[in-house]
């Protein structure tokens, strides 16, 4: 009888296999949008506008025209007679792709030059001279709707103020009444500042129209290239069929390369005009300070409680800043994202949200920067609110979590909000969390220096997150449903491709997809190669962002190869000679129930389906799976945090971090840790450093790598990671559920809560992102809370 | 080289142009360039090395660093002229033909790279570092390696590929 096979030595499902496209990485031979050179290639650049909200008065480009080397040079009007001066957005708003009759935000598109040598074009982009009339600037919510607020988005019909949407969710009245029962109303306001999702690698196309067959290909940096496909398809009448959407290596993503941006569209009609490939380079200050920013939200709470501390309601309401243009990147029926999930870790019979949205002067976006869309937001309003309800309450922060917490035989559960979570150990892993930092020993360390008046703090952050959107009945984009897809195509020689409508960005899809199929086919991963980001070969699909590629398109991996695995047992039946039925399955094998050692490998299936099938059958092994997933999967996490605040400065340094990760199966251990470390970097960053912000007249603070921080190796703390506790997903086929973003969505709130732990008793009750030693020792030195954005400075 | 279009027929303008003379992963090297180009571009361009990323043009990210002599430089920092005769390596330089340097396999070892953008930059530093330290603490690395930005990490992995690297090459 033949020996079965080890999964774990072929890579399966398990297995911390080595990446393999650490393989061309480590080489320097990765293959970015800016590495690619096209025969006659033309590169193009944009000016932006310097001020925030101003009329155009007139645009002149004539000493532009003049500097040789120059081929093109566009504006807002010669877009307009291409109708492609506006362009729709994701959310079923407008956006300007360049400028026309004003400039809403610092930054903006105003119009570009396509010239021999990117040299050359920044040049000919400081000759074009542009006259504004300055209008009044609008930099936040408040201001936004304040009486006399200039309309920022006069070009639509019918808008008559700066509101973009008021969206509520849950049980109003409910909510209400149960406020009326409680001993105890928590309450908290908080701003979650505006930053940006910053892949080192900026946004980048090259667009290649050949006339002669029609065809436009675009090699562009984007998480979704299927939906920027059926976007040209639309926005620029363009056949479908004519539009090949290339998305190669991409250097990181971060939900700031799902939108469909302007230079993505200049460089498309620059090449149709031209006939040449023109590649536009974004720059990082034009990335920081146009593309797809995250967060900017004011969040206002209360939670009604019962003197044992069990929560009986909740109410938000809150004000987002859109910017400019409704961009966001999220489900349609969802105005706000999923903002509502929060609290869905805990049972809370009634809640009520409402949002309002608003336009600024500021740049669009509101993208979900490594989260689903909305739910950083919403978990670290959720766990800096437990913080504050029990120390209202005078309850341990570990108890009133775990007496509040969805219970492990409650699930499925349905929250408040109407989602239904799918299963979890909660309890067990906070046990495993406090255990791991040393909690009743830490409390009396914490005493002990206390009357030393050293300040030591320790935070919790515990919270679930639905992840991987659809299922397709709830989740669209744009109309276009949330499944996601996955194409296998099983050789002879028994070797495979597989190619997914996700795309990575550094998740490490061509190492873990082919796990899968080992997983399900028994062929070892090494023999499996991953492609993805061509939308002439890929299956459709709606990418890679919301930590959506497992969930949906590694499910849709082990859904395609079951289907293989399905026609490989009637070729077994066949070379074996018994009926189907007598067939069994083990990893890489089938053989006759009753003779054990009687078997074909898969790869001898694969060889029969095109040498040697049985009659009638259609030759060949592939096939295709859509998966529309039933739920989102619920993984559950603990960070706690431990800091030490030093009372003369402000300056906190952090003395340990743990985190218990409950995502299910785990595909790739390694891969999946290396999420979390950097999921709790991002988390880290945004507690401490990361953000953007405006002064009153709109110039943006933030524009570069010297204003706009972000943690090197230097301040990054180290990570303990914990993964005792698998609850694997029950609706997912290999019990798999979405990871790579909860540590940057529960993240912050373990910072910010240590930090506040450690000043517990002087009466600050909140400090807002980030938590910069000034804020930090304005709070120790007044006593006081330090809340809202960034100060809004101006130079009178 | 740039070749730029005439419409008018006009006399081309006078553009400056340097000859220099330089090393790239051992190869002599001359060109001839606008003294006012990019090292990166030098590299990026010229000479066709796109393992030398460039992330933010401001030398804060690191994505382009490269070795000039020996020490770590971030090359869009660097005008192209300025290297007239000097030695540059760049992540193209690290393997043989028949093997990878402990750096490469370190951080393929140790998952110390995700989307791959920063790690030329990260290896280049890090080579600097271990040329002059062959045993550093992880203090020792994270300090070297504090002008490259990574986004995907968290460095923790960064700093144990690099150690791993150094306890091979100690070896």
């Amino acid at each position: 009888m033949s020996q079965a096979l080890d999964e774990i030595k072929i890579g399966g499902l398990g297995a911390s296999r080595k990446r393999v496209e650490d393989n061309r990485f480590i080489r320097g031979k990765g293959n970015y949008t800016d590495d690619i050179t096209l025969p006659g290639m033309l590169h193009m650049e944009i000016l932006r506008s310097p001020l925030a909200h101003a009329r155009i008065v007139s645009i002149d480009a004539s000493k532009a025209w003049d500097i040789p080397g120059v081929h093109l040079v566009l504006t807002g009007e010669m877009m307009a007679t291409r109708n492609l001066a506006w362009m729709p957005t994701l959310s079923y708003d407008t956006q300007a792709v360049l400028a026309t009759d004003k400039v809403r935000f610092q930054g903006q598109e105003v119009a570009c030059v396509i010239a021999d040598d990117p040299y050359i074009a920044k040049d000919a982009c400081e000759a074009i001279e542009v006259e504004y009339e300055a209008l009044p600037v609008v930099v936040n919510p408040e201001q936004a709707v304040a009486e006399g607020a200039p309309i920022i988005r006069d070009d639509k019909e019918n808008q008559q103020d700066n509101v973009v949407f008021d969206w509520e969710v849950g049980d109003a009245a409910g909510t209400d009444r149960a406020f009326e029962q409680a001993d105890v109303i928590s309450k908290l306001k908080l701003h979650y500042p505006r930053c940006h999702p910053s892949p080192i690698e900026c946004c980048a196309s090259i667009a290649d129209f050949n006339r002669a067959t029609s065809k436009l290909t675009v090699y562009m940096t984007t998480q979704a290239p299927h939906i920027i496909r059926a976007a040209v398809a639309l926005v620029a009448e363009l056949p479908e069929h004519m539009i090949r959407i290339i998305s190669p290596d991409i250097g990181g993503g971060f939900g700031n390369k799902v939108p469909v941006y302007p230079g993505y569209v200049c460089s498309i009609l620059a090449s149709i005009l031209l006939e040449r490939p023109v590649k536009w380079i974004e720059d990082k200050t034009g990335n920081l300070i146009s593309t797809g920013f995250a967060r900017d939200i004011y969040l206002d709470g209360e939670m009604a409680l019962r003197r044992d501390g069990k929560i009986l309601a909740v109410r938000m309401r809150c004000d987002s800043d859109h910017g400019a243009f409704f961009s966001d990147a999220q489900p349609s029926k969802f105005k706000i994202g999923l903002l509502h999930s929060a609290f869905a870790a805990y049972d809370i019979p009634v809640a009520h949200l409402s949002d309002r949205g608003t336009y600024t002067n500021k740049a669009p976006g509101g993208v979900a920067y490594r989260c689903s869309f909305r739910v950083t937001e919403a978990m670290f309003f959720q766990e800096r609110m437990m913080q504050a309800a029990a120390d209202d309450l005078g309850m341990d922060q570990a108890e009133f979590r775990r007496m509040n917490f969805v219970q492990d035989d409650q699930f499925p559960h349905r929250t408040p909000f109407g989602f239904l979570t799918d299963s979890g150990q909660y309890g067990k892993c906070l046990e495993v969390g406090l255990k791991a930092i040393g909690y009743e020993d830490f409390r009396r360390q914490q005493a002990e220096a206390r009357k030393r008046g050293r300040l030591l703090g320790l935070g919790i952050s515990t919270m679930t997150e639905p992840l991987g959107a659809g299922n397709s009945r709830e989740y669209d984009i744009l109309g276009i449903k949330m499944f996601d897809s996955a194409d296998l195509k099983v050789h002879m020689t028994g070797k495979a491709i597989v190619r997914t409508g996700a795309k990575t960005q550094g998740q490490g899809h061509e190492t873990t997809w082919a796990q899968i199929v080992a997983h399900e086919l028994g062929i070892p991963a090494e023999d499996i190669v991953v492609e993805e980001g061509d939308t002439d070969t890929a299956p459709f699909g709606m990418g890679t962002y919301a930590s959506r590629s497992t969930p949906v398109a590694g499910a849709a991996v082990a859904m395609v190869s079951r289907k293989i695995r399905a026609k490989a047992r009637k070729l077994a039946a066949h070379l074996l000679e018994v009926s189907e039925e007598d067939v069994e399955w083990e990893l890489g094998r089938f053989y006759i129930r009753s003779a054990p050692d009687r078997g074909v490998t898969i790869q001898e299936c694969a060889m029969a389906a095109y040498s040697n099938m049985p009659d009638g059958m259609e030759p060949g092994l592939e096939n295709t799976a859509y998966y529309d997933p039933p739920n989102l999967t619920w993984p559950f996490a603990v960070y706690i945090a431990t800091v030490e605040v030093d009372p003369e400065t402000g300056v906190w340094d952090v003395l340990k971090v743990v985190a218990v990760d409950d995502c299910g199966v785990r595909i790739n251990p390694m891969i999946v840790e290396g999420q979390i470390m950097g999921g709790l970097t991002e988390a880290y960053a945004m507690a401490s450093m990361q953000f953007i912000t405006f002064d009153a007249e709109g110039n943006c603070v933030g524009s570069n790598y010297m204003d706009y921080l972000l943690p090197t190796a230097w301040e990054t703390p180290g990570f303990e990671l914990h993964s005792e506790v698998v609850t694997p997903c029950p609706h997912h086929p290999i019990g798999a559920k979405g990871i790579g973003e909860c540590a940057a969505v529960g993240g912050p709130a373990a910072f910010v809560n240590a930090v506040i732990d450690a000043l517990s008793g002087m009466g600050v009750r909140n400090i807002d992102m980030p938590l910069l030693p000034d804020r930090v020792w304005e709070a120790i030195t007044h006593r006081r809370d330090v809340y809202g954005g960034p100060p809004v400075r101006s130079d009178d | 080289m740039i070749v730029y279009d005439d419409p008018d027929g006009q006399p081309a303008t006078d553009i400056p142009v340097r000859r220099i003379k330089f090393t790239i992963n051992g190869d002599m090297k001359i060109a001839e360039v606008e003294p006012r180009l990019l090292l990166s571009h030098l590299i990026r361009r010229g000479l066709g090395l796109t393992g030398t990323h460039m992330g933010c043009d401001t030398t804060n990210c690191g994505a382009c660093t490269v070795l000039v002599d020996g020490r770590a430089v971030k090359s869009c920092t660097m005008l192209a002229v300025q290297a007239d005769g000097h030695e540059i390596s760049t992540v193209e330089g690290l393997a043989t033909a028949s093997e990878l340097h402990p750096l490469q396999e370190g951080f393929k070892e140790e998952h110390g790279l995700q989307c791959g953008f920063c790690t030329p930059g990260m290896m280049m530093a890090a080579k600097a570092l271990l040329d002059t330290n062959p045993d550093p603490t992880e203090e020792d690395v994270r300090w070297a390696l504090s002008g490259n930005l990574c986004r995907c990490t968290g460095y923790q992995n960064i700093v144990k590929s690099v150690l791993w690297a150094a306890e091979k090459l100690r070896a």
